[in-house]
């Protein structure tokens, strides 16, 4: 069987990242699997700009910041397979890919590191009634049509769900000559950013109607008209509020879902909240040697911050195949199992944290913890409590569900508390 | 004129900071809430020039990477020529191969600024 030290599997924006830190990192038997015929993931379809800003100080467009990592991946002779699917992966790390060059095909590797990104919840998660008709996509489909095929998907607009590809397709849309009559969002925020409801929304003047939900689609052969309802405070459509919209295509924005199922197979712990694989402070998942980042992981907003979190990935992965070869002949270091860690809890308006487990001997000296609130908050303090000690407490102006936080521990902290098992970030008034 | 406040949301990168611009008559008096230069760029030109960076595709013929190549406008123009800019990328066919940077449209709609390929084809 084919043996090699690292498998990352997706050359997306954050099996990319992760190669490269790997290879940094000292591990040059690297290999990157991806099933699409060029690497670059979602980036190529994303061409709007805004890429890049943290990373490389400047701002970029989708392909532009793919570039970036495909020409560093080349220029380290990091080997990338294309057209390749993996199909199935054991947890003894035995990766199975099927492709036409090399048909069914088993590789073993010492580590592998999960990167398949996520998908867009379809039409079918949703109950909204009526018929079957041509017109309705996902927005990353229409983004696809759009943008990569050169086809428009429609000419008169509904969009349900404010996720940020929903937004950038009622721009691009809006740019291409079709008319965009409104962007419905069940929840009372919007789930994409900010600076997306600006210059995508409020530009073109295209109402973004909130506590909305679409009851009603027409039409049998192609969409006719949507029906958009105002809901209540239990999300419920309130009657009397119906308005219709003649129209031809309805895009759906309603959230992403980390695509998982490998992951399952493998035997990897997910989280109920992320859907993501369940991460130490080093993102190793429940099965030793297999670690997980980018949207795989949790969603991402800015892809900076998958690239930043990818790296981190590609490093302990590294760190991983280093030790358990000097482990086969020294025995020196241990298990997870051996040594003290510290649980993360997310309480308060925090929905998650990523991590969730920290081993203080193991991490960096420092770490960033992600998190996502549940609602949106003003003025509120970011806590977190080592055991009852606070070691962090900022302000936020504004925080909400669409945008992604960040804490940082230190491992003296942790190392400090001693005795102490949990770490809790949460949200505090004062 | 007297002096007014325009809440605005930075639009430069993701992290959509709150700004608040103070403005007098046609002149900008402060702006605060950025967390970075550009911040402080943005709130002066929003409340005095609005600009945009329009990205779209343009078909290619001979390339392996499909039908349409991204493009942009190599830098921001304003806000209302917009539409401009995508009036002048119709009908505009690129052939491979296609370097990242190459022009697509030279000083697009009068703006004084190029039109360039955001990808390889």
């Amino acid at each position: 069987m084919e043996s090699r030290d690292i498998v990352i599997i997706g050359g997306g924006p954050a099996g990319l990242a992760a190669a490269i830190a790997a290879h940094e990192a000292g591990c040059t038997d690297v290999l990157v699997l991806e099933r699409d015929v060029q690497l670059g993931g979602i980036l190529n379809q994303c061409i709007h700009n805004g890429f890049g800003l943290h990373t490389f100080k400047e701002e970029l467009t989708g392909p532009e910041y793919a570039a970036r990592y495909v020409d560093r991946a080349r220029e380290l002779g990091i080997e990338c397979r294309l057209g390749t699917m993996v199909v199935e992966l054991t947890p003894e790390h035995v990766v199975w890919t099927v492709s036409p060059d090399r048909g069914v095909h088993a590789i073993s590797a010492k580590a592998v590191i999960l990167a398949m990104g996520c998908r867009e919840r379809p039409r079918g998660a949703l109950n909204i009634p009526g018929f079957r008709p041509a017109g309705i996509f996902s927005a990353g489909t229409a983004q696809r049509l759009v943008n990569i095929e050169g086809e428009m998907p429609g000419r008169e607009v509904v969009i349900l769900g404010s996720g940020d590809i929903g937004l950038i397709m009622a721009r691009r849309m809006t740019l291409e000559g079709a008319h965009v009559a409104c962007v419905a969002e069940l929840m009372p925020y919007s789930g994409g950013l900010k600076r997306n409801i600006v210059q995508c929304l409020d530009d073109y003047g295209i109402p973004l109607l909130l506590s909305h939900t679409v009851t009603r689609v027409e039409g049998i052969n192609r969409v006719e008209a949507v029906w958009v309802a105002e809901v209540d405070e239990s999300l419920r459509p309130i009657a009397g509020t119906e308005v219709r919209y003649p129209c031809d295509t309805l895009l759906l924005s309603v959230g992403l879902l980390p695509e998982n199922e490998l992951s399952r197979d493998a035997g990897v712990e997910l989280s109920p909240v992320t859907r993501g694989p369940v991460v130490d402070d080093a993102l190793q998942t429940s099965v030793e040697g297999v670690f997980a980042c980018g949207n795989v992981l949790h969603v991402h907003d800015l892809v900076d911050y998958v690239s930043q979190e990818a790296a981190a990935a590609g490093r302990a992965a590294a760190r991983y195949v280093a030790n358990s070869s000097s482990e086969a002949e020294s025995q020196t270091e241990g298990t997870r199992e051996d040594e003290r860690c510290l649980s993360v809890v997310a309480e308060g308006g925090v929905r998650y944290t990523v991590p969730s487990t920290v081993y203080p001997a193991r991490m960096d000296e420092k770490l960033l913890v992600r998190f996502r609130v549940d609602n949106v908050y003003r003025d509120r303090f970011v806590s977190v409590y080592v055991g009852n000690k606070r070691v962090w407490h900022r302000k936020r102006r504004v925080m909400a569900p669409g945008e992604m936080e960040d804490v940082s521990l230190k491992r003296a902290d942790l190392e400090a508390a001693v005795g102490a098992t949990t770490i809790r970030v949460t949200l505090e008034e004062e | 004129m007297a002096r007014e406040t325009r809440s605005l949301i930075c639009i430069n990168c993701p992290l959509g900071c709150p700004l608040e611009v103070v403005v007098d008559g046609g002149e900008v008096l402060s702006v605060t809430g950025n967390t970075c230069k550009r911040g402080e760029t943005y709130g002066r030109k929003e409340v005095t020039n609005p600009t945009r960076i329009v990205t779209s595709s343009v078909p290619v013929v001979g390339s392996a990477i499909g039908r349409m190549v991204s493009v942009k406008t190599a830098s921001d123009i304003p806000k209302e020529k917009i539409f401009d800019v995508m009036a002048a990328l119709e009908g505009v066919q690129m052939t491979a191969p296609v370097e990242i940077g190459d022009v697509v449209v030279a000083d697009v709609a009068g703006t004084g600024v190029d039109v360039v390929a955001t990808r390889r084809a």
